[in-house]
């Protein structure tokens, strides 16, 4: 069997909306397993219940019922709970809201510093972390003076110091410019190829076909899950729940309205421009 | 621009006085200005000027760009100056009209008086001006360590203090962002008296609130996310360490509080 | 009424070390009813551009003269700008801050100087405007709606001062594909409604490619091109020197024509990039 790094069982999350005092549930009996090492995208709209997924996941919010297992670690278990969330890191929308120091190294600092590592291990980790996301040479600066591109790039570094094996990206570009939403994919994508597991929340259907799964969730609920050509071979579903799909699918769905065959695995440009070419 | 306020100034460098132990500098510019009131004469005043004097050519901070710091409280300073001069009883001076008098103890008083408060600002400036606020925030936390037996919580006050001078000009940028899209709807915060005035803070008040919550909520999120938990079993990467440096200056404070009490009981 | 910026420049921190010029000497013009797109990366001097038509920033030399009043005149009364220039910032539900969704949008007019009626007014037709019902939501607590909700407030909250020029910044960030749909329909409803000039700021330039008339790029405080979308986006060298990127379809048609000079590279919308994929198709066999 496949060797599974999260496994999420029955998963329910209801939470007290104020003025009614009616429960709202926002994750609605969701199973699910993500293989390690693998790069898994889970799209949705805004209030489709996949943020409030993504926080069960490292025990910031614990499940209404159902269990979630990290590394087999039921993150309700609270003697364990600092195990689990330096097990999966998480990188969150708001690259401001992230950021704790005054100085780009003592943030990325300072997960190690919460986990008890001795100073010098954490300087060895501090300086690789900053280095893997292109910024060490920012080190010394203040995060009010970087792009939003680079504080999410040091929001990066600041998890990749922890040594988690799983990160859970939470909209990581959605406030982001064209050049820094490229930057922070192409470290995403880095981090994946070297072995840790990828959870990345997002609208983008370009970033979503880029993995090597695809999780689409509408009202609490899984609608659809498999890999980018599966799911988007099934474009009207997409369409239908208001999600965009890559141009290259849109293009080759036109085309075979208008009766030329076009084969089904086509998701990406690329792939688009090699077929017509060929 | 609301930009260009500097907040806790700090004056970047690298001398001697920089390089030194923040809870160093803390202890010794507590010191200082303790001795700066044990100093009752001439002698101890004129010492502690020079004193200070040699750590601003030391830390090579500019002394006009001290001066500027003391412009806020000038009229504090030329206040206290006229009250010692006309209200200290003593032998007399000068008689001038409605009875007013300066004595000799007066003038003394007034003079000394400026003095030490124009040495204790330089002094305390040049705390903050040689010492980032975050290393001085670690100072502090190292410095009341010991006073977690009496439950004062150090850690929590200092990690409060980094997470103030972080976000302070996050905050500052977003009551600029603010106040102009409020100006863009038209509103006025320029004219009007001063009811009128406060009225037309509400439109950047309320998302300014509104937004400090979202803040800490998503701060709060992330830091527990990054395993935050309070400063039990914590480690810093940068470990304050005390060098050569930092006893020689500690020794050299312990000679001049010396020279002070001296003056003062012995003299 | 158009909009005419002569050789504007503007520097910030003038004189103090972290001196710099954000604005060196731009001009362009906007005529009446245009669809106009400002597209440049973060620090172009884009948002600079966008507050001194507003009139919150002054510039340090040069005029803009809207429908024939010079704004940067120090004569031109600031509420005189706020009614001919909307501006709707990046974000703009985090301005919002009264009670009630009606009491927010009618700020504006009322600042403007506006009778209880009028205002009244204003605020329905905005509202309508930007798809909201009046009804529905004018009692609600702006703090109550949904995100795409609060965002359609907030740019009623401009759109009911009816300004002549209505500038949008970014006003899909952070939307989910849905309401990033919506908010653009809303805008092209609106600017075919009121018949004003439309200014959008974007990163999509797929977006900015589909509404605009005209393209204005901006790079280190100068305008480095400018004219319609077919000419903007058929300099890509250009473009990615600068740091930015093609709109998806004319990526594809050029990549496309690249590599087989038969295939017409200057097509930006989808239905015309289908056509002429399905012609070369066809005469390839």
């Amino acid at each position: 069997m496949n060797d599974s790094i999260l496994k999420i069982e029955n998963l329910i999350f209801e939470y007290a909306q104020y003025e009614d005092g009616e429960n709202v549930r926002a994750v609605d009996d969701v199973s699910l397993e993500i293989e390690r090492g693998s790069f898994t995208a889970i799209i949705g709209r805004n209030g489709s219940g996949k943020s409030t997924l993504a926080k069960n996941i490292n025990g910031l919010l614990l499940p209404t019922s159902g269990t979630v297992y990290v590394n087999g670690i039921d993150t309700c278990d609270e003697s364990q709970i600092w195990e689990v969330r330096q097990t999966v890191g998480m990188v969150f929308q708001n690259p401001d809201n992230q950021l704790v120091s005054t100085i780009v190294e003592d943030d990325v600092a300072f997960g190690p510093e919460n986990m008890g590592i001795a100073p010098e291990e954490i300087r060895l980790r501090v300086d690789e972390a900053l280095k893997a996301v292109g910024m060490y040479e920012h080190r010394k600066k203040a995060p009010h003076l970087l792009s939003g591109g680079q504080k999410q790039r040091i929001a990066i570094a600041g998890a990749i110091a922890m040594k988690p094996e799983c990160i859970v990206f939470d909209e990581p570009t959605a406030m982001l410019d064209p050049s820094g939403r490229r930057d922070v994919m192409n470290i995403i994508k880095d981090l994946n190829k070297e072995g840790i597991t990828v959870v990345l929340i997002t609208h983008f259907m370009e970033e979503a076909a880029s993995a090597d799964r695809v999780i689409i969730m509408d009202r609490g609920v899984i609608l659809a899950d498999g890999t980018p050509q599966e799911i988007f071979k099934e474009s009207d579903k997409i369409r239908e729940i208001n999600l965009d799909v890559p141009l290259a699918v849109n293009l080759a769905d036109r085309l075979r309205k208008n009766g030329i065959d076009v084969p089904q695995n086509i998701i990406s440009t690329e792939e688009l421009i090699e077929w017509v070419l060929s | 621009m609301i930009r260009d306020i500097t907040l806790g100034q700090y004056y970047p460098g690298d001398s001697l006085i920089h390089r030194l132990d923040p809870r160093i500098k803390i202890i010794t510019t507590i010191a200082y200005i303790a001795a700066l009131f044990i100093a009752d004469g001439f002698i101890g005043l004129a010492t502690s000027a020079a004193v200070i004097f040699i750590v601003t050519a030391v830390s090579r901070v500019p002394l006009s760009f001290i001066m500027r710091g003391l412009k806020p409280i000038f009229f504090i300073i030329i206040f206290t100056f006229i009250i010692n001069l006309f209200m200290i009883p003593g032998e007399t001076l000068i008689s001038l009209f409605w009875g007013l008098t300066i004595t000799k103890e007066g003038l003394r008083t007034a003079v000394f008086m400026a003095v030490r408060l124009v040495l204790l600002i330089i002094g305390s400036s040049l705390l903050t001006l040689t010492t980032k606020p975050i290393s001085l925030t670690d100072g502090i936390e190292s410095l009341l360590k010991p006073l977690k037996v009496i439950k004062v919580p150090a850690h929590e006050l200092a990690m409060m203090m980094t997470i103030a001078l972080r976000f302070i000009p996050t905050l500052l940028e977003e009551t600029d962002k603010i106040m102009k899209a409020q100006q863009a709807r038209g509103a006025d915060f320029e004219s009007g008296n001063i009811f009128h005035r406060a009225k037309s803070l509400i439109p950047i008040l309320v998302p300014l609130f509104i937004s400090a919550f979202r803040i800490a909520q998503e701060l709060a999120m992330a830091m527990e996310a990054r395993c935050y938990h309070g400063g039990d079993n914590r480690t810093r990467m940068n470990a304050m360490k005390m060098r050569a440096g930092d006893f020689v200056f500690m020794v050299l404070t312990l000679a001049f509080i010396g020279i002070i009490i001296c003056e003062r009981y012995f003299i | 009424m158009g909009i005419i910026v002569k050789n504007i420049t503007h520097i910030y921190s003038e004189g103090l070390p972290h001196e710099t010029t954000a604005l060196d000497n731009v001009s362009f013009e906007i005529n009446d009813g245009e669809f106009v797109g400002i597209i440049g990366h973060t620090g172009s001097g884009k948002s600079t551009l966008l507050q001194h038509l507003n009139g919150l920033l002054k510039p340090k030399s040069g005029s803009i003269i809207v429908g024939g009043t010079d704004i940067t005149d120090p004569a031109c009364k600031l509420r005189d700008i706020r009614r001919k220039i909307g501006l709707v910032f990046q974000y703009p539900e985090y301005q919002l801050f009264e009670e009630t969704v009606a009491r927010d949008v009618a700020f504006g007019p009322k600042n403007l100087g506006l009778t209880e009626e009028e205002t009244e007014m204003r605020v329905k037709e905005a509202l309508g405007l930007v798809g909201l019902s009046y009804d529905e939501l004018k009692d609600k607590s702006p703090f109550e709606l949904s995100g795409g909700q609060k965002r359609r407030v907030a740019i009623a909250g401009v759109v009911a001062m009816k300004p002549e020029v209505l500038i949008l910044d970014e006003p899909t960030a952070g939307l989910d594909p849905k309401a990033h749909r919506d908010i653009l329909d809303m805008a092209e409803e609106i600017h075919e409604h009121e018949g004003n000039i439309t200014i959008l700021v974007s990163h999509n330039m797929a977006d900015i490619a589909r509404l605009c008339d005209r393209v204005i790029v901006m790079d280190k405080g100068h305008v480095a091109l400018a004219g319609t979308p077919k000419e903007v986006f058929s300099d890509e060298k250009r473009l990615t020197d600068i740091g930015l990127s093609l709109p998806p379809v004319s990526y594809l048609m050029h990549r496309l024509n690249e590599r087989n000079a038969d295939i017409k590279a200057d097509i930006m919308d989808i239905d015309a990039a289908c056509r002429e994929i399905q012609r070369f198709l066809g005469e390839k066999g």
